[in-house]
C-alpha cells in the first residue's frame, strides 16, 4: 500500500518535473521565436529601405543602347559607308571568376592570338568591370557555331551580333570619308572634356579621320536607354522601359562614284592626287589620293603588321595627298601671278619681253633657265601662259617683288587651309620675308623671288589649294570653301548645306580676268598650248594650265635627264583646269608624282575626268 | 489527472482514428501555406507541385499509420531499431553512395535509404526507453549512457557529412535527457565542456566547407560572390519584403533567381519577400500553435516514456524551424536544414510526419495504457 502510494507519489513527482521542464522548453521556444520575429522586424521594417534599394539594384539594370551610325551616300545615292551585322565574342569581366583561365579555355575552341588576348586584358584593366568587352570581332560562321554550342560552359561570355561599319568601295574613299575605329583612351578623354561621354556609353567606335571624324556629331546619333530586369547571371529577363536611341544623320556627299573611279583608273600605278570642285559652290566632286588603302582594316583595329606595311610603304598610302600632299605649285600658278602683274601695272596684255632662254638678275652671274633652252624670243602674257614661259615670269616676279607676290597669293588661299570639311589638311607654305626670317633666320634674297615666278623655291601648295585658287580665277575673284558634304538626311528629311562664297581677290580692271581666262583657254585650244595634245577633239570647251615641278635642283647648264634620276627625284606633273570655258561648272587640280611633264601626264587625267563628267552628266 | 483520463475515455471525432484534430489542423494549415509559397518558389512548376502533393499525401498516410501503433510497441522496438540504425550508419560510411557531395544513402537493392532519417525517430525512442525504465530524475550514470547513445549516431552522421541532421539528432537525444530532469548544475557543466571543445571541433572534426560556412556566417559581406552570396541575397529578399511583402509570385529576388535553393532550404526567404512581415508572423504563429499543442500533448501523456518521446520530438521540430529561419535570415550559420512542412523535399517530410504520428499515438492511446 505504501509502496503503491510512493509509486503514485513518484509518478506525480515525475509528471510535475516533466511539466516544469516542458514549460522551460516551451519558454525557450517562445523566446526563440521572439528573437526570430525581432530579427525579422529589424530586416523588414527598420532596414526595409536599405534592402529595398539593394533589391532594386539587383534586378533593374539600366543598359545604354548604341544608336545606329548615320550612313554615307554619294551624290547619286550610292552607299559609301554602311552598317552590316557581324558577330563578336564578348566578355563581361564582372561575371567571370578567372579571366585568364577563361581565355585559355576559349583559345582551345577558336583561334585567339596572344596579341588579341593581350589587348583584351588591357581593355579589361581600362574599363569598368560590368562593361562587356570584345575579345574577338568579326567571327567566322564556324567560330560562331563552335562558341554557341559551348556557351553554357562560360558564364559571362557572350556572342554579340552588332552592326559594324563597312566601306563597300574599299580604298576609293579612304582619304575623304576616312574610317571609324575603336574608342581609345585619348578619345575617351576628349569625350569627357566635351561632356559627351554619356552619349557614348554604348558606343565602341568613333570617327578617326576624314568625314567620319569631322561629322562625328551628326553621324553618331543619341544614345538610348533600356531599363531591363536581369537575373543573377546578368541575363536580361525582360525590358521594363526603354528610351530608344536616335540614329545618326545620313550624310549625302557631293562626291561622285563615277568620277572617283575615273580618277582611280587614271592614277593606276602612280602616286598622285585628283580633286574636282564645282567652282560655283565649292562642292567637291572628286577627291582621290593614290595609292589608297582599305579603311575596313581599321574598323576593328588593324594588325600591327598591316599597319607597319602601310606606314613603311614607299608609296606613303597613309598620306592624304589631296590635302596633305605638299608640292611646289610650279607653273600652275602662272595665271594667278600674271593677273596680279596686270593689276599692279607691271605688265599689260600687250607688253612683251625678250626671252633668250634664261633670266639673269642684274649683277648676278646665275642664270635661271627657261624650260625651253633656246628661248621663245619676244613673248607677251598670252604667249607666256600658253607656252608656260619661265623667263617672262622670272622677270615679272622680280618686278612684282616678294611682298606683292606673297600678299596677293595669300588672297588666292595659298599658305592657308581651305577649310574643307575634314581635319587632315595642311596649310602648305606661301613664303614671305617674315616667314623666311622666322623659319631660317635669314633675309629674303632677290634670287628667292625669281624662282617664285615659276612656283618653285619655298612655295608649296596642296592640290586642293590649287583647285580652290583656280575656282577664284574662274569666279573672277570669288572664293568658295571646298565642301564634301552636300546635305544631311534625318528621318527622311533632307537638309542641304549652305555653301559660302565671298570675294577674295579684288582687282582694279575686271577685264584682266578675261585676259587670264582667255590665255588658259588657249593653253588647251591652240597648237602651241602645253595642254593642247591632251585636249584634242573634246566636245566641250575648257581652260587650264600645266605645271612641271622640279624636285631637285639641276646644276647650271646641265640637261635634265629623267632616266638618270632616281624615281623620287623626277619631276612632278601638275595640271589645273576648268570646263566649260564659259561659265565653268567644274575645276580640277591634278598632281602626279615623279612622272615628268604636266602636259603629258597630268593633263590627260583631267581630260578623262572632264570626259566622264560631261558624258555622265554629273552636275546636272 | 482524473479529468485527463475521463476525457480520453470517451474519444470523440477523429480521436477514434487516433488522430488529434487540432494538431492535424495546424499541420494542414502549414502545408497549405507551404504549397502556396512553393508554387511561387518553384517558378510555378506544375511538376514540382505534383511531386510535393504526392509526398505530402504519402507523409500524411504514414502519420496516420504511425498514429495507430500503440506507444507500447514503440517502447518495445525503440532499442532494436536504434541498434539497427547504428549498424546502417556504419554501413553508409563504408559502402554508402555519394549524393550532393555527401555520403548519406544506403542502397538496399530495392530502395535507396537514408539511415539518418530512421535515427531521427530511433534515437529519442531508445534513449527515452532507457531513461524511463527507472525513476526520474535519472542517475548520473544513466544520463551518461543516454548521452553516449546520442553522441555516437550524431558523430557518425556529422561524418557523412550532414551537419543539419546531426544537429537534429543531437537535439532529440539531449532533449530527452533535459526533459527527464537532468540537474541544472550538470547542464551548466556540460555547456562549459562543449564550449571548451569547440576549438577541437574546428581543427579536427569540421570539414573545410563547414568551416567556410561558419566564417561566412560571421561576416557574409567579405565574400559577396562566393559563399556569402547565399546569405546576402537571402537577407535582401527578406528585407525588401517589408511589412506586407511584394505579393504572391511578385518576389523579384526569388522570381529572378537571385536566391539560391529557393524552393528547398531558402523557401523562407521567398515567403518573407512575397508576404512580408505579416506572412512571417502568420507562419511563426502556426508553428507556435503546433509546438504548443504538441507540448500540451506531451504534458498530458500518461507515462514518462511517452512524455519524454513526445517532448523530445516536439523540441526537435522546433529546432528544425528555428535553425532554418535563423540561417536564412542571418542569425545562424548556413546548415542544410529544410523548413519543416514548407520546403520541397523527400525523406525528411515523411520522417517528420511519422514523428507527428507517434505524438498522436501517444495522445490517443492513453485509455488502453491506463487499463493495462
Amino acid at each position: 500500500m505504501r509502496r503503491q502510494r510512493e509509486a503514485i507519489q513518484d509518478h506525480a513527482a515525475e509528471a510535475l518535473l516533466f511539466k516544469r521542464r516542458a514549460l522551460v522548453a516551451f519558454s525557450i521556444v517562445v523566446l526563440s521565436f521572439m528573437v526570430v520575429l525581432f530579427n525579422q522586424y529589424h530586416l523588414q521594417i527598420r532596414s526595409y529601405h536599405e534592402y529595398q534599394t539593394r533589391s532594386e539594384g539587383n534586378r533593374i539594370k539600366v543598359v545604354p543602347v548604341a544608336p545606329n551610325r548615320g550612313l554615307i551616300y554619294d551624290r547619286n545615292g550610292i552607299l559609301l559607308a554602311e552598317n552590316t551585322p557581324v558577330h563578336s565574342l564578348e566578355i563581361i569581366p564582372e561575371q567571370v571568376a578567372d579571366i585568364e583561365q577563361t581565355l585559355a579555355e576559349l583559345a582551345k575552341l577558336i583561334d585567339i592570338s596572344p596579341e588579341l588576348q593581350e589587348s583584351f586584358l588591357q581593355d579589361v584593366r581600362r574599363q569598368r568591370r560590368f562593361n562587356s568587352i570584345a575579345l574577338k570581332e568579326q567571327l567566322s560562321e564556324q567560330e560562331v557555331a563552335i562558341l554557341a554550342v559551348n556557351q553554357h560552359r562560360f558564364p559571362g561570355v557572350t556572342l554579340e551580333a552588332r552592326l559594324s561599319r563597312t566601306y563597300p568601295f574599299g580604298d576609293l574613299f579612304t582619304h575623304s570619308i576616312g574610317y571609324i575605329g575603336r574608342i581609345n583612351s585619348n578619345d575617351l578623354q576628349r569625350l569627357r572634356e566635351q561632356e559627351l561621354a554619356a552619349n557614348y556609353a554604348a558606343s565602341r567606335h568613333i570617327g578617326k579621320i576624314g568625314l567620319e571624324r569631322y561629322y562625328e556629331r551628326l553621324l553618331h546619333g543619341s544614345v538610348g536607354y533600356q531599363e531591363v530586369e536581369v537575373n543573377n547571371r546578368g541575363r536580361v529577363i525582360r525590358t521594363l522601359r526603354s528610351d530608344p536611341a536616335i540614329s545618326g544623320q545620313d550624310l549625302i556627299l557631293s562626291l561622285d562614284v563615277g568620277l572617283q573611279l575615273t580618277a582611280q583608273q587614271a592614277l593606276e600605278g602612280l602616286r598622285g592626287a585628283v580633286v574636282a570642285l564645282d567652282p560655283r559652290t565649292g562642292a567637291v566632286l572628286a577627291f582621290y589620293s593614290n595609292p589608297g588603302y582599305d579603311p575596313n582594316l581599321f574598323v576593328h583595329g588593324i594588325s600591327s603588321s598591316n599597319y607597319n606595311a602601310l606606314l613603311n610603304s614607299f608609296d606613303r598610302p597613309l598620306i592624304n595627298r589631296v590635302t596633305q600632299g605638299i608640292y611646289p605649285p610650279a607653273s600652275t600658278i602662272k595665271p594667278h601671278l600674271a593677273l596680279i602683274g596686270l593689276d599692279q601695272g607691271i605688265i599689260t596684255p600687250s607688253s612683251r619681253i625678250w626671252d633668250p632662254g634664261y633670266y639673269q638678275l642684274p649683277n648676278y652671274s646665275r642664270r635661271f633657265r627657261n624650260w625651253r633652252r633656246h628661248g621663245q624670243g619676244w613673248v607677251n602674257v598670252y604667249g607666256a601662259i600658253i607656252q608656260s614661259n619661265d623667263t617672262y615670269f622670272y622677270d615679272m616676279a622680280v618686278r612684282l617683288g616678294i611682298d606683292a607676290i606673297s600678299d596677293s597669293m595669300k588672297q588666292f588661299g595659298f599658305g592657308q587651309r581651305t577649310g574643307i570639311d575634314i581635319h587632315e589638311e595642311s596649310a602648305a607654305i606661301m613664303p614671305s620675308r617674315g616667314w623666311k626670317r622666322a623659319r631660317y633666320n635669314q633675309p629674303w634674297f632677290p634670287g628667292d623671288t625669281v624662282s617664285l615666278g615659276i612656283g618653285q623655291s619655298y612655295w608649296t601648295a596642296t592640290p586642293l589649294q590649287l583647285a580652290t585658287s583656280t575656282a577664284i580665277l574662274v569666279n573672277r575673284g570669288d572664293s568658295v570653301v571646298p565642301t564634301l558634304l552636300q546635305g544631311t538626311r534625318f528621318q527622311g528629311e533632307f537638309e542641304a548645306v549652305s555653301y559660302q562664297r565671298e570675294q577674295a581677290v579684288r582687282i582694279q580692271d575686271p577685264q584682266h580676268w578675261q585676259v587670264i581666262l582667255d590665255a588658259m583657254e588657249q593653253t588647251v585650244n591652240t597648237r602651241e598650248g602645253t595642254a593642247f595634245r591632251a585636249f584634242q577633239r573634246t566636245n566641250y570647251s575648257s581652260g587650264g594650265k600645266t605645271g612641271t615641278a622640279q624636285i631637285v635642283g639641276i646644276a647650271q647648264d646641265a640637261k635634265y635627264d629623267a632616266d638618270a634620276l632616281q624615281e623620287q627625284h623626277r619631276d612632278n606633273a601638275m595640271y589645273i583646269g576648268y570646263a566649260p570655258a564659259e561659265d565653268p561648272t567644274i575645276v580640277v587640280a591634278i598632281v602626279v608624282e615623279n612622272t615628268g611633264g604636266g602636259g603629258s601626264t597630268a593633263a590627260p587625267v583631267a581630260r578623262q575626268l572632264f570626259d566622264y563628267y560631261f558624258s555622265a552628266g554629273v552636275n546636272q | 489527472m482524473n479529468d485527463v483520463i475521463s476525457e480520453s475515455q470517451r474519444p470523440r471525432g477523429l480521436a477514434i482514428f487516433h488522430i488529434d484534430a487540432p494538431l492535424l489542423l495546424g499541420l494542414l494549415a502549414l502545408m497549405g501555406f507551404g504549397l502556396l509559397v512553393l508554387y511561387s518558389a518553384s517558378g510555378q512548376s506544375q511538376a514540382m507541385m505534383q511531386a510535393q502533393l504526392i509526398r505530402l499525401g504519402l507523409a500524411l498516410a504514414v502519420m496516420v499509420v504511425f498514429a495507430q501503433i500503440s506507444p507500447l510497441t514503440y517502447k518495445r522496438w525503440g532499442l532494436p531499431v536504434f541498434i539497427l540504425g547504428l549498424l546502417m550508419l556504419i554501413a553508409v560510411l563504408l559502402v554508402g553512395e555519394v549524393g550532393k557531395g555527401a555520403q548519406r544513402w544506403l542502397n538496399l537493392g530495392f530502395i535507396r535509404f537514408q539511415p539518418s532519417e530512421l535515427m531521427k525517430l530511433a534515437v529519442p525512442l531508445a534513449i527515452a526507453w532507457f531513461i524511463s525504465n527507472h525513476n526520474l530524475p535519472p542517475k548520473i550514470w544513466r544520463l551518461l549512457v543516454g548521452f553516449v547513445m546520442c553522441v555516437v549516431p550524431t558523430l557518425l552522421i556529422a561524418k557523412q557529412p550532414d551537419l543539419g541532421t546531426a544537429l537534429l539528432i543531437a537535439t532529440s537525444g539531449i532533449m530527452v535527457l533535459f526533459l527527464a530532469g537532468m540537474s541544472w548544475r550538470l547542464i551548466a557543466f556540460i555547456g562549459l565542456l562543449i564550449s571548451s571543445f569547440l576549438p577541437v571541433m574546428w581543427f579536427f572534426v569540421m570539414h573545410d566547407y563547414q568551416k567556410r560556412r561558419v566564417l561566412t556566417f560571421l561576416n557574409p559581406e567579405t565574400d559577396p560572390l562566393g559563399s556569402g552570396y547565399h546569405i546576402i541575397q537571402s537577407k535582401i529578399a527578406i528585407g525588401s519584403g517589408g511589412l506586407q511583402g511584394k505579393g504572391w509570385l511578385q518576389g523579384t529576388q526569388s522570381q529572378l533567381e537571385f536566391l539560391p535553393e529557393r524552393h528547398t532550404d531558402f523557401i523562407f526567404s521567398v515567403l518573407s519577400e512575397e508576404f512580408g512581415l505579416m506572412g512571417v508572423v502568420l507562419l511563426v504563429s502556426l508553428y507556435l500553435f503546433v509546438i504548443g499543442r504538441c507540448m500540451l500533448l506531451a504534458i498530458r501523456a500518461q507515462d514518462s516514456f511517452s512524455k519524454l518521446v513526445a517532448g523530445s520530438l516536439t523540441m526537435t521540430f522546433f529546432v528544425y524551424v528555428f535553425v532554418n529561419i535563423g540561417m536564412v535570415s542571418g542569425l545562424l550559420p548556413v546548415v542544410g536544414v529544410p523548413l519543416p512542412l514548407i520546403s520541397y523535399g523527400g525523406t525528411s517530410m515523411v520522417t517528420l510526419l511519422a514523428a507527428f504520428g507517434i505524438l498522436m499515438s501517444i495522445s490517443t492511446h492513453k485509455r488502453i495504457l491506463a487499463s493495462s
